[in-house]
């Protein structure tokens, strides 16, 4: 691809993206919409996730502490610091990006010395992590505390979050093209044969955590200016466990599996709304049933074009 | 690394672009804000935590609105209209809260809106109900900032700063006790209210706090703490939290040789209080919105309808639950014009209307003025009346 | 004193949990996150089957037909879900097994509150409390002391179990190689049976004394109380019998008297934060052997 195509090509989609969310907003049902949205938030936290558990095959369970991290690092800029920059739109775009940085130093400071230990202690960690994160949340009060941030600017729309969710989706489909991305697969496949042919192991996983974060951060601040409202119980330890179902349900270390998981993850409660009480035991059974009858997830490792190409090209 | 340089070309290029249209756009919004007029029949949206931790709340609550629009659609509705209600989970999360409620406003075109419990939910959603103008009365959120989020919001509870002060008076006052301890439940905003309004008012009023200390709704171990107030002597100790956690509290403060009297607020209400604590819990007093034992025929009536309904004794957030329709229903009947601005200009008149949970006006900020009464707990499921206290 | 006590039978409750834990990590290497839920399971069937045998027992001897028909019940269910959810997963990556059992975990919960309703329910008081020491400063009553003593003797069982009979040798040689354990004429699957059924029956015991001691029961109550425990056996050293023991222990020590000298807000934190520091300066727990994967 030259360069020419790739500023088109781009020029081509965003406008599209705008096109699209400005029908959206004009023309469809506003709850329809939010689903729409509340799917391009899981997208992110989905896409983002893969790569640590379904690439790197390391088994994080904090994924919602950094969205929190994210979230509640974005309205501090945007709500509760007086500075005009974080009021104004753009402002607001760069508040969720702080967020993202945020996020990646976190993860950067957690990952660092507990990388180094094997997967199962890092769920372990990560889950610990993320519970700590969501208690001092909730002894903080001039962020809310328990009863929540009201008040947030709703800037996010259509447009902001799935310009992040393929950004995202790009930035992971080409990094796992590259020579870090390769070394990151081969921490999944084997490790000790991995550190052996001469790769850092424990700097690759760092890497692959931090990345992680920064979008999970990011679809935090997303999440919170599209919300209007946070409270610290958003980010508990069951919304870890529901990014970690999209990434196995849909195919551990298939990008285009994570966006499929994503979207049943969020949009499957919603259809089984009509069975009130008995969506939750229907959603959980289905989980069930998914791991044993396509334990791969349904995906498994592979892309969604595979399927379409013919057996001799791929 | 190539594919971050490109991301953030990406990123630049669009923030440019979206920065440049937006100045544009911010003239178009809130444009949905439409006054919408009520048609066949007269829609309510109810959305509440019918499954979750705080199920009871929402189930409860559920149980009383349907109570009060069974009652007027048996008797041929309101002007002639049927009232519907569609009635949504919000499984206790706020982010929930806000997607139901979305859909109850722009796919199920509700008029008027009945809920939360919790206040952070309430606080969550409000905006979004302030936006669509339609009115939303909460049942029982007794945080002061949900009905300060616009004029659209309504409440047919007292608030927190009412609720706090009556207890600390009634310790002072009713029962001449200076020395109290405060037990507060950290992740309930509701609790952290009553805490502090009680402490603000009590120490006013020349009470002495000794001790203040937390714990966290789930806990099930409270030994610690109490191990910790009972060691500071307190006559009487202030437990605002739900019945489900009071019960247990109870229960260990008495394990451990605590002789003080117990005090709490709404969240004790629960047949469930005397279950758990068993006879630990008897002789203490809380503060509600209604009791059972009124000699009111209104209170009556719905008791006995209640009782025949669900064979079972409504709570407190039963005939909250019943008292928000039942206002909603009468603001509905003395609208001018049958439309979600109409109804919500009715209710903001809504003057001493006789509920169940008393007499029921709306003052200026939206939230309803009317007393609280004290209750004793005396036995298994026993409250009795103690004494009412005016705002 | 008194934050000894307190700490210890809370410990207690812990530790039995953590044992469920510890056995199934140790056997299998995958931390079967339903057992907590199992637990939650075993006190509601406490609670019906106190309903029944009301009357008919002395108040000793109905406590024991309780424990035994909540420990009953788990064993039950614990093995359906090993033989329909687990064991086709045997040879999957362990990943998903992990997610099996949190999808299972999730089942029971929403199940739980669906069929029990989500209120939650009084566990009847079936010993009537009476104080064993009773001063201003020390209190002990009898269910605290049959908590902390029924604990230390499951433990004590269950280690002569692992260490001094057949199926312990089997146990462990199992857990040392799955494999090489069934070359060498080892029943594998009935020994991961029987660890199903021993965990699951110290939950169903520890369900009860739970009840008995927090008469509290909900569909949630098991999420804690899991975490919890499970944060015990990490830092005793996961897949160590002794170490589960004394974890629990150690971490209701911990939360006993951080609450009553910090703040309780902080008391989960505190749990969490205490593992992170163990997990970084003694990555396989306090008793535990980091045990180096082999190629």
């Amino acid at each position: 691809m030259t360069k020419w195509t790739f500023w088109v090509g781009t020029f081509v989609a965003v406008a599209a993206l705008w096109g699209i969310n400005y029908s959206l907003e004009e023309y469809a049902n506003p709850y329809i919409v939010r689903v729409i949205i509340n799917c391009g938030i899981a997208l992110i936290l989905g896409l983002s996730l893969n790569l640590v558990n379904g690439c790197a095959g390391q088994f994080s369970l904090g994924h919602a502490g950094f969205m929190g991290i994210g979230a509640y690092t974005s309205i501090l800029l945007t709500t509760l610091s007086n500075i005009d920059f974080f009021q104004s739109p753009m402002g607001i775009g760069w508040a969720v990006v702080a967020g993202g940085g945020a996020a990646a130093l976190a993860g950067y400071l957690v990952g660092l010395p507990s990388l180094r230990l094997r997967g199962d202690y890092l769920a372990i960690v990560t889950l610990g992590f993320g519970e700590i994160i969501r208690i001092f949340f909730l002894n903080m009060e001039f962020i809310g505390g328990a009863r929540g941030m009201p008040g947030i600017p709703r800037e996010s729309n259509f447009f902001w979050v799935y310009l992040w969710a393929a950004v995202t989706f790009i930035f992971m489909y080409r990094l796992i093209r590259s020579s870090t991305g390769r070394a990151i697969l081969s921490i999944r496949e084997n490790e000790i044969a991995a550190e052996a042919m001469g790769i850092d192991v424990a700097r690759y996983k760092v890497v692959a955590f931090v990345i992680s974060s920064f979008f999970a951060g990011i679809a935090g601040g997303l999440f919170a200016h599209y919300q209007g409202f946070i409270d610290p119980s958003t980010f508990n330890f069951n919304r870890s466990v529901e990014v970690v179902i999209m990434v196995v349900m849909g195919g551990m270390g298939s990008f285009t599996g994570a966006a499929l998981g994503a979207l049943l993850v969020t949009l499957l409660p919603e259809l089984l709304r009509v069975f009130a009480e008995y969506r939750m035991v229907i959603f959980s059974a289905s989980l069930v049933a998914v791991m044993l009858w396509r334990p791969m997830g349904i995906m498994g490792h592979k892309e969604i074009w595979h399927f379409f190409k013919k057996k001799g090209e791929a | 690394m190539k594919p971050v340089k490109k991301a953030l070309g990406l990123l630049s290029l669009s923030l440019i672009i979206f920065s440049a249209s937006c100045t544009k756009k911010d003239a178009s919004t809130s444009t949905q804000a439409a006054n919408v007029m009520v048609g066949e029949e007269l829609i309510f949206g109810e959305f509440g935590s019918m499954t979750g931790s705080e199920s009871t709340f929402g189930v409860s609550t559920h149980k009383g609105i349907m109570m009060a629009v069974d009652e007027v659609n048996a008797k041929g509705g309101v002007k002639g209209k049927k009232i519907k209600v569609v009635s949504y989970d919000d499984q206790g999360k706020s982010d929930e809260a806000v997607t139901v409620v979305t859909k109850l406003l722009t796919q199920d075109k509700v008029h008027v809106l009945l809920g939360e419990v919790a206040s952070s939910r309430s606080i969550a959603v409000a905006p979004i109900a302030q936006q669509y103008k339609v009115a939303m009365i909460s049942p029982s959120s007794t945080n002061p900032k949900v009905t300060q989020l616009g004029d659209y919001i309504f409440r047919v509870c007292f608030i927190d700063p009412f609720q706090g002060s009556v207890m600390a008076k009634f310790a002072l006052n009713n029962l001449s006790l200076k020395k109290a301890a405060i037990f507060r439940d950290v992740k309930a905003d509701y609790s952290m209210g009553l805490a502090n309004y009680f402490a603000q008012e009590f120490k006013k009023m020349g009470g002495e706090i000794v001790v203040d200390v937390s714990y966290s709704s789930g806990d099930v171990d409270f030994k610690p703490q109490l191990t910790q107030i009972r060691d500071k002597k307190p006559d009487v100790l202030f437990v605002p939290g739900y019945y489900t956690e009071v019960g247990l509290i109870s229960k260990q403060a008495r394990e451990l040789n605590f002789k003080g009297v117990l005090l709490g607020g709404d969240g004790w209400d629960s047949e469930k209080l005397t279950e758990i604590g068993g006879d630990s819990i008897v002789g203490g007093y809380f503060s509600n919105h209604y009791s059972a034992d009124d000699q009111n025929p209104a209170v009556q009536n719905f008791v006995k309808g209640y009782q025949a309904k669900y064979k079972e004794v409504p709570s407190g957030l039963a005939a909250m639950g019943y008292d928000a329709a039942a206002v909603a229903i009468d603001a509905a009947n003395r609208a001018t014009e049958m439309s979600t601005k109409g109804i919500r200009d009715a209710l903001a008149t809504t003057k001493n209307y006789p509920g169940v949970t008393g007499v029921i006006t709306i003052n200026d900020e939206r939230n309803a003025v009317k007393p609280a009464v004290v209750l004793k707990v005396t036995g298994p499921q026993k409250f009795s009346y103690i004494a009412t206290v005016n705002p | 004193m008194q934050n000894i006590i307190n700490g210890v039978a809370q410990g207690s409750v812990y530790a039995l949990v953590a044992l469920g834990y510890t056995m199934v990590y140790g056997v299998l290497q995958f931390i079967n996150f339903a057992h907590s839920d199992i637990f939650m399971i075993g006190a509601f069937v406490g609670i019906y089957a106190a309903k029944w045998t009301n009357g008919y027992f002395p108040p000793i001897v109905q406590v024991m037909v309780v424990t035994l028909c909540a420990m009953a019940f788990c064993v039950a269910l614990a093995l359906t879900i090993e033989r329909i959810a687990y064991r086709p997963l045997r040879t999957a990556p362990r990943l998903n097994v992990l997610i099996t059992a949190i999808g299972i975990s999730l089942l029971l919960e929403n199940g739980g509150q669906v069929i029990f309703g989500a209120d939650p329910r009084q566990f009847p008081s079936l010993l009537s409390t009476t104080s064993l020491l009773n001063s201003d400063e020390l209190v002990l009553n009898n269910i605290q002391l049959t908590v902390i003593l029924v604990s230390a003797l499951l433990m004590v069982i269950l280690h002569w179990v692992v260490h001094h009979t057949k199926l312990g040798t089997a146990m462990r040689a199992v857990s040392f190689d799955i494999e090489i354990a069934s070359l060498m004429g080892i029943p594998t699957n009935q020994v991961i049976v029987f660890t199903f059924a021993i965990g699951a029956s110290l939950a169903g015991c520890a369900s009860v004394l739970y009840g008995l001691s927090y008469p509290k029961i909900e569909p949630l109550l098991g999420v804690m109380i899991g975490l919890k425990a499970f944060v015990a056996a990490v830092f005793g050293g996961i897949g160590n019998i002794m170490g589960a023991a004394i974890g629990g222990i150690i971490l209701g020590l911990a939360e006993s008297f951080a609450v009553y000298y910090i703040s309780s807000s902080f008391r989960d934190a505190i749990a969490f934060g205490l593992l992170i520091l163990i997990l970084l300066f003694r990555p396989a727990g306090l008793l535990g052997t980091f045990r180096r994967e082999k190629v």
